[in-house]
């Protein structure tokens, strides 16, 4: 009985935190979304979130947020392989505490870093110019939907990193050689062994991706000014408007939306992570 | 456990009746300053002058110290007054200016004064945000551009104008429709998201009126819309939000801003030769505006506050950061305006009639403007 109390002391700071970060901001979000301008109760803000400029945002950012994952995803997961089966401890070392740094590089400087090596008049830019290669030749620009993606590609690489490599090492040398003594090729192993494994994993994680990107908001506002609808980025313009006077309403069912998306993200996430909890025990 | 909780209880409320004791009696005596609607409703200037004193603080809010030479302004009424200017979220839009007097109504935090965007002065009105003052000069102040109960007033303004460095830019661009030269190849920039920046999206429609001829770009934006679709096809439009950093790193050589917020991109390095220049084909005008909030905490500074910006010396401040302040032509007409600093403000092209935007023509524009931005 006093243990179980204990117990749930214990979840009291991280609940409160919840509670008061988490909870009441969505249920703030949720009633003003659903109020016009002067109080009353509607649905045209939600009607304007799933129409015309607005939806382009949202699929905008779920597109580029599939396709920043599911690179990272692959990128990252050969880059794992490669430094987990390596034996020189220190390369392992230097390419976790990197991955931890870049993972978290974000926002305008991120932005700022790429404008100085891969703008117009970037370093990276100028060298390669120099070399022959004209990266501003052709229609390529960093301030596009595929320059953006590049940009994500840095802080999404290095968290897929982070988060498989202790993946991979999960895979125990015990397995190998139980399949090994009961006369399984190599191919064997990995089909039924290690993919089986992984696969919640990665999914899992490939989901955790997604939402990191579908998030991140400072980078693409300071390199796109709005050129690309991506729903953060409109959330901020609706809100901070110099210009819109009526717009907070649309940003909040907006938020909604993004909420929603999340949310069901996060739901698959939780549920391949409970099977794979099963592995690791 | 209970007695414990009570007694801790019983503690805050008399902290709370302790503290509302000395705010009780600053309220009454600094009542007749809040309802005052001019100095002489509370006796005069001077007897202003005392009350702000005793209130000893303002609140004031998103003004940077770069914008219009607020920093000096903030710094000079201090001194001269004796009053802490409390300068909150020096970077905060019009919008969260609105936002800040609505939330923090009843705190000591709720600003006392504001500077906002010409629509968000009349939302402020409507919404009964404001309080209405009229300073000792106001008549100097055009009757367009002042509420004739004098809940906000336009303060200074100026005119889009584009900047470039000449250290990147060897042939100067004269003309909106100069830059859309392919030798301005990933040049041009603009200073934020025009469906969120108030400059940005004047810019946009300033270039409409160059687009359009005149004044039908005004009432049409969609002139200007189309000259930023050129413009990006052309690959000479950079969608970068330009700042000080960005010209340093000669990613955003020209760019459209406010005349006088063009002094900030000339940096602190000295390897930036930053030069402005008020287009030929569309000279488009704006305004800030200034209000007091209605029941804000420091009434009788907030009135100081005003006559200070709309005294010779402040709007000589204003004008030393070159904006044009409102009463710029009466005070040119009694020659008290600042010789040096006037000389300094870019030259308007003479054959040109500056456009004004009104606020329905502005309203207009926004809403076709916030769709089509993203998809030029």
């Amino acid at each position: 009985m006093m243990q179980r109390t204990g117990r749930y002391l214990g979840l009291m700071p991280i609940g409160v935190l919840l509670i008061v970060f988490l909870g009441l901001p969505i249920i703030a979000i949720l009633r003003f979304s659903l109020q016009d301008a002067k109080g009353g109760f509607t649905l045209t803000n939600f009607r304007t979130a799933m129409t015309g400029v607005y939806l382009d945002g949202i699929l905008l950012s779920i597109n580029l947020s599939l396709l920043s994952a599911l690179i990272s995803v692959v990128v990252g997961l050969l880059f794992a392989f490669g430094v987990a089966r390596s034996r020189i401890k220190l390369l392992k070392n230097l390419v976790s505490t990197a991955a931890g740094v870049f993972a978290n590089t974000g926002g305008v400087p991120l932005a700022f870093m790429f404008i100085a090596s891969l703008g117009t008049y970037g370093m990276l830019t100028v060298w390669l110019r120099q070399v022959g290669i004209d990266v501003y030749g052709g229609d390529w620009t960093l301030y596009s939907f595929s320059g953006l993606l590049i940009v994500y590609l840095y802080f999404q690489v290095p968290l897929m990193i982070l988060v498989s490599l202790p993946m991979i090492e999960g895979i125990k040398v015990e397995w190998r050689e139980a399949s090994q003594t009961l006369g399984s090729s190599s191919g064997y192993f990995l089909r039924r062994v290690i993919v089986p494994v992984l696969a919640p994993q990665v999914l899992a994680t490939y989901l955790l991706l997604f939402t990191n990107s579908f998030a991140a908001y400072a980078t693409a506002a300071a390199l796109t000014s709005g050129s690309i609808a991506l729903v953060p980025v409109q959330i901020a313009s609706l809100i901070a408007s110099n210009v819109q006077v009526d717009g907070a309403n649309i940003a909040m069912a907006l938020g909604v939306c993004m909420v929603a998306i999340v949310a069901i993200a996060m739901s698959i996430y939780i549920s391949l992570e409970r099977k794979v909890a099963k592995w690791r025990s | 456990m209970k007695s414990i909780f009570k007694r801790a209880l019983a503690v805050v409320f008399a902290l709370a009746l302790v503290a509302t004791i000395p705010v009780a009696t600053s309220q009454a005596a600094t009542k007749s300053a809040a309802k005052a609607t001019s100095a002489a409703d509370v006796g005069g200037l001077a007897e202003l002058i005392k009350m702000a004193k005793k209130e000893g603080e303002l609140n004031t809010i998103a003004l940077p110290d770069y914008w219009a030479n607020y920093g000096n302004v903030i710094k000079r009424f201090s001194e001269k007054y004796g009053i802490k200017v409390n300068s909150y979220d020096p970077e905060a839009s019009s919008a969260e200016e609105l936002v800040a007097v609505r939330t923090l109504k009843g705190q000591d935090r709720m600003p006392d004064v504001l500077d906002v965007g010409l629509q968000f002065a009349v939302q402020g009105a409507q919404e009964g945000l404001l309080a209405p003052y009229k300073v000792s000069t106001w008549n100097d102040i055009p009757n367009a551009a002042k509420d004739p109960k004098g809940l906000w007033y336009s303060d200074y303004g100026g005119y889009i104008a584009i900047g470039y460095d000449a250290n990147v830019v060897k042939t100067p661009p004269k003309s909106f429709a100069d830059l859309l030269n392919p030798i301005y190849k990933n040049q041009v920039a603009l200073n934020g998201n025009p469906t969120s920046s108030n400059s940005a999206f004047l810019s946009v429609l300033a270039t409409s009126v160059a687009a359009g001829k005149g004044v039908r770009g005004a009432n049409n934006i969609q002139f200007g819309l189309e000259y930023w679709k050129q413009l990006k096809a052309n690959g000479n439009f950079v969608p970068v939000a330009a700042t000080p950093a960005t010209v340093e790193a000669g990613q955003t050589p020209i760019l459209l801003d406010w005349d006088y917020l063009h002094a900030k991109y000339k940096g602190q390095s000295g390897r930036v030769d930053w030069k402005v220049v008020v287009p030929s084909d569309a000279v488009l005008g704006g305004f800030y505006a200034q209000a007091i909030v209605k029941n804000s905490p420091h009434p009788a500074a907030a009135r100081l506050w005003q006559e200070f910006l709309y005294s010779d010396e402040g709007q000589n401040l204003w004008l030393e950061g070159g904006a044009r302040p409102i009463r710029l032509d009466a005070m040119v007409k009694s020659n008290k305006h600042n010789k040096t600093a006037f000389a300094n403000l870019p030259a308007v092209p003479k054959s040109a009639k500056p456009i004004f935007p009104s606020l329905q023509q502005q309203l207009l524009a926004r809403a076709t403007l916030t769709p089509a931005w993203p998809n030029l």
